[in-house]
């Protein structure tokens, strides 16, 4: 059976196709199915999801003294990590930024946070060095006019400047 | 409150009502969260893991809209009773395997549960019927905040909300969309639909979560993002691709009734025959049938069974479930007869 687009090439994968609630079944060669795969894709709108996910970003490089890392909270190392697959504490974050923010980006296609906060942010004192680190970001995205970057940082140290006096008058 | 109770009404998801409620059956909005430097449940020791579910504990109960609730103890739970709440979608089979310090909190409109000491510290969870992630999530946000207020979340400006996995960071938030899409099996086109999704990061599992097949033609889509996006936008991205489905289903639907209505009135109709007047069968079959029988009642080529009967059948006959009504242990067999005479009961009127 030769594919019914082609007509060139064997087919050799078999679709069930619905147009216009008429179901019809598509014989297609391997080149012309996946034309076919992306052309849904384009239907369910939301191709732009994978855009980010091709920006794999490079990472730290791994060795065997990254692998000795360890955090200084809870003591996991980055080779157990590497092994269960699971971080010991929120700590951990900071103790293995390195390797965590290339790992972060390759998952998600980010590694930028856009969604809420606590209403009430954790350490009060860590928010301080927070907006000072954020202030500088701040600046670097300015100077580089990536606005909506800048627009972003703004936001969030705004809402921590303004969380901060809460800290104390929780019930 | 007490876990028996929970049998004799039934859950708000399944009630068959809301949004699109013909293909969808339930929304789901899930949020991971955990305390700042508590080790994580997989590496905290006992004594920890304790101490906090306690903290935990005490935070909810200060929450006004978690106030009628019952906290359940794994360790202090039977097998039975546990699946019965992994049947029921207040609990992970995983928060059902390993008991140390684990506990799990349902609202008692079973709207909401919190797992306590699963994969993260918190894992919360509230369940819409049909098709209504932002209800949900609504309800989620307020919750959240409120627990904000009583615990110190883990949390960095950078990267969001800390959790032990780091699929998970971010937003913490998993949207999960459950549909019913019979005639897109039958049609043969699922697997292209399901490439799809899949190729968009969304994942797609059966009825009872992580790693389960997709019997009685129940899928369950979510999102695999969590970071990088708002908890608004990775909701309409979801809202987005369910409808692409929905449609997709209701086109299928379509096309069935128009070229194959006797083929389907006759597979609808034998369904509804064989489960009326079985003695013994199993929980495979009872699933592939009822699903049947609910794009029958869905078409209205049945009549006179309401979709909630069939909804709930559909978790009443689950291993735990029949052991509940029965109050006794059941082998696999005096099962497949006592689930035959409850459906044989609720049918036939
Ligand atoms: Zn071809
Ligand atoms: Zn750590």
């Amino acid at each position: 059976m030769l594919c019914d687009v082609c007509a060139a090439n064997p087919a050799t994968v078999h679709l069930t196709e619905i147009v216009d609630e008429q179901m019809t079944e598509l014989h297609l060669c391997e080149e012309c199915a996946k034309n076919k795969s992306s052309e849904m894709e384009q239907q369910f709108g939301l191709a732009d999801l994978l855009a980010g996910l091709s920006d794999l970003g490079k990472g730290a490089i791994e060795t065997k003294e990254s692998l000795k890392i360890k955090c200084s909270n809870c003591g996991l190392t980055y080779a157990d990590f590497k092994k269960v697959g699971r971080l010991g504490c929120s700590e951990c974050y900071n103790s293995f930024r390195k390797y965590l923010l290339p790992l972060l980006k390759r998952i998600h296609g980010s590694n930028k946070h856009y969604g809420k906060m606590p209403l009430v942010l954790a350490k009060p004192l860590k928010t301080k060095s927070d907006i000072e680190e954020l202030k500088v970001k701040l600046q670097k995205a300015v100077s580089i006019e990536d606005f909506e970057e800048a627009a972003r940082v703004r936001d969030i140290i705004k809402k921590l400047e303004n969380s901060e006096p809460k800290d104390k008058d929780t019930p | 409150m007490k876990l028996d109770d929970l049998l004799s009404h039934s859950s708000e998801w399944l009630k068959g009502s809301g949004p699109n409620s013909d293909i969808v059956i339930s929304s789901r909005i899930r949020l991971a969260r955990n305390i700042m430097a508590r080790f994580f449940p997989h590496w905290a020791d006992k004594t920890q893991g304790d101490e906090t579910a306690g903290i935990i504990y005490q935070a909810i109960q200060k929450v006004e809209y978690l106030k009628r609730n019952t906290y359940f103890k794994l360790s202090e739970m039977d097998n039975v009773d546990k699946q019965f709440l992994v049947e029921r979608h207040l609990m992970s089979r995983e928060q059902a395997s390993k008991p140390n310090s684990k506990a799990v909190v349902i609202d008692d409109d079973e709207i909401i549960s919190i797992m306590i000491n699963e994969e993260d510290h918190l894992r919360l969870q509230v369940m819409k019927s049909g098709f209504d992630l932002l209800d949900a999530w609504e309800i989620m946000n307020r919750i959240d905040d409120a627990l904000s207020k009583e615990l110190s979340f883990a949390f960095s400006s950078e990267y969001g909300y800390l959790t032990a996995c780091p699929t998970n960071t971010g937003t913490g938030m998993r949207g999960s969309v459950m549909l019913h899409l019979p005639a897109l099996v039958m049609l043969r086109t699922i697997d292209k639909v399901l490439s799809a999704i899949a190729k968009l990061s969304f994942t797609t599992r059966g009825l009872y979560g992580e790693g389960t097949q997709a019997i009685g033609n129940f899928f369950q889509i979510s999102n695999q993002i969590s970071l990088g996006h708002n908890e608004d936008e990775i909701i309409s991205n979801i809202n987005g691709l369910i409808r692409q489905v929905i449609e997709h289903e209701e086109t299928a639907r379509g096309v069935l009734l128009k070229q194959q209505k006797t083929l389907l009135e006759d597979r609808v109709w034998r369904s509804l025959g064989i489960l009326k007047n079985s003695f013994i069968i199993s929980s495979q079959e009872t699933t592939e049938l009822l699903s049947m029988l609910r794009l029958g009642i869905d078409l209205n080529i049945i009549k006179d069974t309401d979709r909630r009967t069939v909804n709930e059948l559909f978790i009443l006959i689950q291993p735990a479930h029949l052991q509940k009504l029965e109050s006794k242990k059941l082998n696999s067999q005096e099962r497949d007869i006592k689930r035959a005479s409850l459906i044989r009961s609720k049918l036939i009127k």
